[in-house]
């Protein structure tokens, strides 16, 4: 993956597959070292499947054996010198925390988090979906129940006004937090 | 939230649109983006995005872009599915942003499929 906010759309994309109603998705910077999180209230694992789910040959797809999302994303953490967890329980959701080392030569950038979150609620736009994002003490926070209040019963979210609008808001505000391109 | 007004102003231009469309009543037309891992890895989130920009620069209605899951041939992606209504599926493969903006104008606005880009059996 070419921007770590493809591996944040990668991964969520499971949490929406898992039945999910609220994604939680956490950026934060402190020194260099950046935690990504993605939380989810969806199925959950089984201890079992939990136990090799970072290996690329489980998945949960039934087309193929072979699930390379969650590796790619604890490869891209490792690299950097970070590290990796996934925490899950069945009936209950899965929380994937990803530590990176900003200044490892292997550090993705993050890319454009708007796009990613634009496609994630048009992906679902019954779920909730919460972003912060922490630079240094920076803060940044958007909410789709926010936008669902201001835009009522009649206007969706996921209508392609609505999407562009959030995409370039999240930009903006992510870009204002992260000055100088930090992450 | 930074700009509050300019969702307001986006609502009430929708909710006139809204209006007018269902006074119209076509059925619609879909674009269908692969975003498994596969996908994402191989560019699918700008050709979604690219899909996006060009309905709402063309002003297009009745068109809608979805997502689903891996297509079944990795290599392939980004792959693109449009179904126009009455017609049988089309599925373009090893999509970029220039050849999504090729397949709203050509196939999406004109109704011509670009088979160059089409999959085959072969």
């Amino acid at each position: 993956m070419r921007e770590l906010s493809l591996n944040i759309l990668d991964i969520a994309e499971n949490s929406i597959t898992a039945g999910a109603t609220i994604i939680d998705i956490s950026l934060t910077l402190k020194g260099n070292m950046l935690e990504i999180s993605i939380k989810d209230n969806g199925c959950g694992m089984s201890e079992e499947f939990l136990a090799k789910v970072t290996d690329p040959f489980t998945t949960s797809r039934t087309t193929r054996k072979v699930g390379v999302g969650i590796p790619f994303f604890k490869m891209a953490a490792e690299m950097t010198g970070g590290s990796f967890d996934i925490q899950s329980k069945k009936g209950e959701g899965t929380k994937t925390t990803a530590v990176f080392d900003i200044t490892g030569v292997d550090f993705v950038p993050m890319g454009d988090i708007g796009e990613t979150m634009g496609a994630l609620i048009m992906h679902a736009p019954l779920v909730s979906f919460f972003l912060k994002v922490d630079i240094r003490g920076e803060i940044y926070e958007f909410d789709t129940m926010e936008i669902k209040d201001v835009l009522g019963d009649d206007v969706p979210i996921d209508s392609i006004e609505v999407i562009s609008f959030i995409k370039n808001t999240i930009k903006e505000n992510f870009d204002k937090v992260n000055g100088g391109r930090i992450i | 939230m930074k700009s509050i007004e300019e969702l307001k102003a986006i609502k009430a231009r929708m909710q006139a649109e809204i209006n007018t469309r269902d006074a119209v009543g076509n059925a619609d037309t879909r674009i269908v983006v692969g975003m498994a891992t596969c996908g994402i890895a191989a560019g699918a989130r700008p050709v979604l995005n690219t899909f996006l920009e060009e309905i709402q620069n063309k002003r297009l209605q009745g068109v809608k872009v979805t997502q689903a899951g891996c297509l079944g041939m990795c290599k392939l992606e980004p792959m693109v599915e449009v179904y126009v209504p009455g017609k049988e599926k089309v599925t373009y493969v090893k999509v970029n942003s220039d050849i999504a903006k090729k397949i709203v104008a050509d196939h999406i606005v004109n109704g011509k499929t670009i088979s160059e880009y089409v999959i085959t059996n072969s």
